[in-house]
């Protein structure tokens, strides 16, 4: 067996980390073949490339997960550097969300960016993202954390002003990086100050030195506050949401997926982590009570979050605002965590329905792709009759916006179902209940998008010119990923779950 | 394996017939509708069970799996069936390929995604009634909303859009209050249940190890998770006045989509009120017994009343289903072998019933273009096949005897004039089988004002005789009727086996 091996000599530690390598390596690889042939570079190739090195990684990282690399039973989390890399059963499960969310992205640009320039860019400032959210997985000590996360977000920022004669896309990339940077600020301030009174980065060791007890308490509190705060930054929660909307819109809708699945799962993992590992509940002082701000944060997060997306009238903002939402369900992972509660099946159902949202969200903003490359428009009107055109995209489509909702017999339904279960088993039923009735809610807005294909007719004659293939097969893959997640949620969740205990 | 292949079948026809193309998709989706039916037949015929499945009797074509583990409570694939859930596949397969059949003349556009729809709203079915496991039927039961939404919104009467969100609306937020409902009986039920299948839940139930949950204690939760389930499913059935989803859905909809509607989808209303409300906590429905029966009289006699007061055929039939599916309730709350077994019988009655006029009400409506009772008179002349199947349909429905419809209502009577559960249950059976009388009254009006008569019709279209697939489902509908109305014990002698469990304590 493979983990075996790894921990005998021939095989070093740090080959744990080969999917994040991979990752990179295709990054450099995409550049090396743009300096190659500068002129006149394939698009297919470039595509093929992308999305072989990511689902390259997403298979090391099942394989492993499967081996147990990392896990309980085969020698515990691998720790790399000093400590301040970890390879887990957590960091592969999220590796999982980024390499598969990537394949499809990649897959999904080569017909969104059929005439555009700076193709070998794109795709290597996917991949270089990429490799930063697997690396916020991996990250153990403050530093590496920050260090990552910059190195996910500033791709990120080029990417949402990738479309750069366009107004909207360079505007929401300003907006995008400014609002980016100053919480970036925010949480850099936030580590210096825990580590002001812990003197450690290393997570494990702020955990150990708080359990020792400080004096510092306020300032722990406004450090703590403050990582919170780059945390729902990254996750677009609220109060740091604002960028979200302007940003997912402007954004190349394949961008606008990329960011709003896999960067949004990635600032999922950095914060289940560090509040984790760092802040334990049983060490933290009493007067840093970060539970109850995420209790208040989930709550606000989902419910502003629908009631925001309810509103819309355009179908890239509504889905903006319904991640937005969305991220409020997963809060629920660190909002029902108890001291000696089923904190594993709690957090691990956050990290499933991250993964099912993974397929369901990335297939949603693909599908909008397509409607843009089509040249449709934007609000509901323009939807009318889709499906009248293209029936078989509109069932992916309304199988995302159903399983969105939450409704069987769609993944979405499943995920949510564990969530709010594990959060009633925590004892936080009425977390559970304001998470049920926003998701009932939810499928008005989403039954919008259903009802304007399906049953409004076309209000002018449409006609579509082409089928992409690649938009096709990644919306296609995104919604088999989504119906199958359904009979085979079992080995998801409880991979999740106990990949999550291991945390506790 | 049966019932999975027969799911499986269903699922896969449906695929298949929404990518053919539209010149043959509906006699396509007839031809492949036929393999549930011999499947549904074949597992009559090989039926062999006893007993109820949540009360400890055997389960016949039984498979259990576990399908996934959450917090302790393992979530099984377990389906099978027995003497209740059977009748129901039998009827639901022989109905979706009669439907089928009468869809080849009113629907004439995108035909190959509304068959594979209707083909995918039967395969869930299948699933609602053969699932064990809350979960998993939790998972068919919501999925049949999403084909029902789409057969109303696409190919639905002018009106429609309104009609398939309120329906969508009405009973997906009934499905949320009797999620929420059941969930907390399985938190109260704590650890004395290690999954979700509902033999286990109900036996837990029935044993008394219900204990409290949120603050809430054992016969609070278990009253108030009575309520949550009763209003959730009374809402599918529909009861008055959780009914008025219902005349919209039916009106707007095309006639293939309220033969099922009528048909098949209200019986998962009265099949999950008797499968969770009176097998599983038969202490609180017999404590609730006057409101429930209160409940099913004003049904049938407000149902009764509405249909009396329309102009529109179509209408006259819908508003006649919240009639006959009050008899349902009665026969439930009734609690005896009769009343019980009775509604039983009734839902597969009454699926044959309404199905069979709403279908001639659609064969008029393909020739006439009109279901207004005012437009048209006498024209029996013109179409006496459909008219005398009409006339034939419209007295089961009244209860001739010979007809399933007399069966089924005759054993409801039975039932619940002999029940015991509450001294004033005579007096709200006398009250119910007034309703009789106002059926009788609607549908001889309704007949006597468009069947027969001098012909005359505002219209422009010529009134003929109507082709033969049209008439055809008619017919085996009608035969159908006949032969369960003659040999009720096709299906009452296992009806009854596995309702007798669910009276005498189920055997624990």
């Amino acid at each position: 067996m493979f983990d075996v091996a790894l921990q005998s000599e021939p095989v070093a530690a740090w080959t744990a980390m080969l999917p994040a390598i991979l990752l990179g390596l295709t990054g450099l690889v995409l550049l090396g073949i743009d300096t190659l042939y500068p002129e006149e570079t394939s698009n297919t190739l470039l595509a093929a490339v992308s999305a072989a090195g990511s689902l390259l990684a997403f298979a090391v990282a099942a394989w492993f997960l499967v081996a147990g690399t990392g896990q309980e039973h085969t020698g515990g989390a691998i720790s790399l550097f000093g400590d301040t890399m970890v390879v887990d059963g957590m960091s592969l499960f999220f590796t999982l969300i980024f390499t598969v969310v990537t394949a499809m992205v990649a897959v999904a640009a080569y017909d969104y960016l059929a005439d555009h320039a700076h193709r070998a860019e794109f795709y290597s400032l996917v991949l270089f993202a990429a490799t930063g959210m697997t690396l916020m997985s991996m990250a153990n000590s403050l530093a590496t954390i920050f260090i990552s996360l910059e190195l996910a977000s500033l791709p990120s920022y080029a990417l949402v002003a990738f479309l750069k004669k366009n107004r909207g896309s360079v505007e929401s990339g300003l907006k995008y990086f400014l609002i980016g940077s100053v919480s970036s600020g925010v949480m850099l301030f936030g580590i210096s100050l825990v580590y002001a009174t812990t003197g450690s980065l290393i997570l494990g060791d702020v955990a150990s030195a708080l359990g020792e007890g400080t004096e510092m308490v306020g300032v722990l509190g406004v450090g703590v506050l403050m990582i919170a705060g780059g945390v729902a930054y990254k996750t677009a929660s609220v109060p740091f949401h604002f960028w979200a909307p302007e940003a997912y819109e402007g954004a190349p809708a394949p961008i606008s997926a990329f960011l709003s699945s896999a960067s949004k799962a990635a600032g999922f993992a950095v914060g289940f982590r560090i509040f984790v590992e760092a802040f334990p509940l049983g060490a933290i002082p009493a007067g840093v009570d970060w539970v109850l701000a995420f209790q208040v944060l989930a709550v606000v997060t989902m419910t502003l979050g629908n009631f925001a997306a309810a509103t819309q009238e355009n179908v890239k903002r509504m889905l903006a605002y319904s991640s937005i939402g969305h991220a409020g369900y997963a809060l629920i992972g660190l909002a029902a965590l108890t001291a000696g509660g089923p904190n594993g099946d709690v957090l691990g159902a956050s990290m499933a329905h991250l993964l099912v949202y993974g397929f369901m969200n990335t297939g949603a903003f693909l599908f909008i792709a397509m409607v843009e490359h089509w040249g449709v428009g934007r609000t509901f009107e323009d939807y009318n009759g889709l499906a009248s055109v293209a029936p078989i995209a509109a069932v992916a489509m309304t199988v995302f916006m159903f399983s969105l909702a939450g409704l069987p017999p769609f993944g979405g339904f499943l995920s949510k179902y564990a969530l709010f279960f594990s959060a009633i088993e925590a004892g936080f039923w009425w977390l559970a209940a304001v998470g049920a009735i926003n998701s009932a809610l939810s499928l008005f807005y989403y039954s919008r998008v259903v009802k304007a294909m399906w049953i409004e007719s076309p209000a002018k004659d449409l006609e579509i010119e082409s089928r992409p293939v690649g938009l096709y097969a990644a919306v296609l893959f995104a919604g088999l990923g989504t119906l199958l997640l359904l009979p085979g949620f079992g080995p998801v969740i409880e991979t999740a779950q106990s990949v999550a205990a291991a945390l506790f | 394996m049966i019932i999975e292949a027969l799911i499986a079948v269903t699922f896969l026809a449906a695929l298949v017939v929404f990518v053919a193309p539209d010149e043959y998709a509906g006699r396509l989706a007839a031809a492949l509708s036929a393999l549930p039916i011999l499947g549904s037949l074949w597992m009559w015929a090989q039926y062999d069970a006893s007993g109820n499945a949540l009360l400890g009797g055997s389960i016949a074509f039984e498979t259990d799996v576990v399908w996934l583990t959450l917090g302790g409570l393992d979530l099984h694939w377990f389906v099978g069936v027995d003497g209740i859930s059977l009748p129901l596949v039998v009827l639901t397969t022989i109905l979706t390929t009669l439907a089928i059949i009468s869809a080849w003349t009113p629907i004439a556009e995108r035909q190959s995604q509304f068959y594979g729809l209707m083909l995918f709203m039967e395969a869930n079915l299948l699933g609602v009634f053969t699932a064990l496991d809350f979960f998993a039927w939790f998972v068919f039961w919501e999925a049949v909303l999403v084909p029902m939404y789409f057969l109303i919104g696409v190919w639905g009467g002018p009106n429609r859009r309104y009609a398939a969100i309120k329906f969508f609306v009405y009973t997906n937020i009934a499905s949320l209050v009797m999620f929420i409902g059941f969930i907390a009986l399985v938190f109260g039920l704590g650890d004395s249940v290690s999954s979700m299948r509902l033999p286990e839940i109900a036996q837990a139930l029935r044993a008394g190890e219900l204990g409290g949950f949120a603050g809430l204690d054992t016969a609070t939760l278990k009253t108030v998770a009575f309520v949550a389930t009763f209003l959730g499913f009374a809402v599918k059935v529909p009861v008055a006045p959780l009914h008025t989803w219902l005349p919209d859905a039916h009106v707007e909809a095309p006639t293939p989509v309220s033969v099922m509607l009528a048909g098949v989808l209200l019986k998962m209303g009265t099949y999950a009120l008797l499968r969770f409300n009176f097998t599983m906590m038969p202490d609180v429905a017999t404590a609730l017994v006057v409101p429930i029966a209160g409940i099913a009289v004003i049904s049938v006699i407000y149902g009764a009343m509405l249909a009396l007061a329309q102009e529109d055929l179509k209408r006259i039939v819908a508003y006649s289903s919240v009639s006959s599916m009050g008899y349902v309730i009665l026969g439930l709350v009734a609690y005896t072998t009769y009343g019980v077994g009775g509604a039983t019988f009734q839902m597969i009655a009454h699926g044959l019933i309404s199905g069979l006029m709403f279908m001639a009400v659609g064969v008029i409506y393909n020739t006439t273009h009109t279901r207004m009772v005012g437009d048209m008179s006498g024209i029996a002349d013109r179409m006496p096949v459909t008219a005398g199947i009409f006339v034939a349909g419209a007295f089961g429905y009244m209860g001739l005897p010979l007809m399933a419809g007399f069966a089924g209502e005759f054993f409801i009577f039975k039932g619940s004039f002999e029940s015991t559960v509450h001294a004033g249950m005579p007096l709200f059976t006398a009250a119910a089988m007034f309703g009789i009388v106002i059926v009788a009254g609607y549908l001889l009006f309704a007949m006597q004002r468009t069947l027969f008569g001098p012909f005359s019709f505002d219209g422009e279209y010529e009134i003929t005789n109507a082709p033969f697939h049209d008439v055809a489902p008619l017919a085996v509908l009608l035969l159908l009727t006949i032969v369960l109305g003659v040999a009720p014990d096709l299906f009452f002698g296992m009806i009854q086996d596995a309702v007798n469990p669910i009276l005498n304590g189920g055997g624990l």
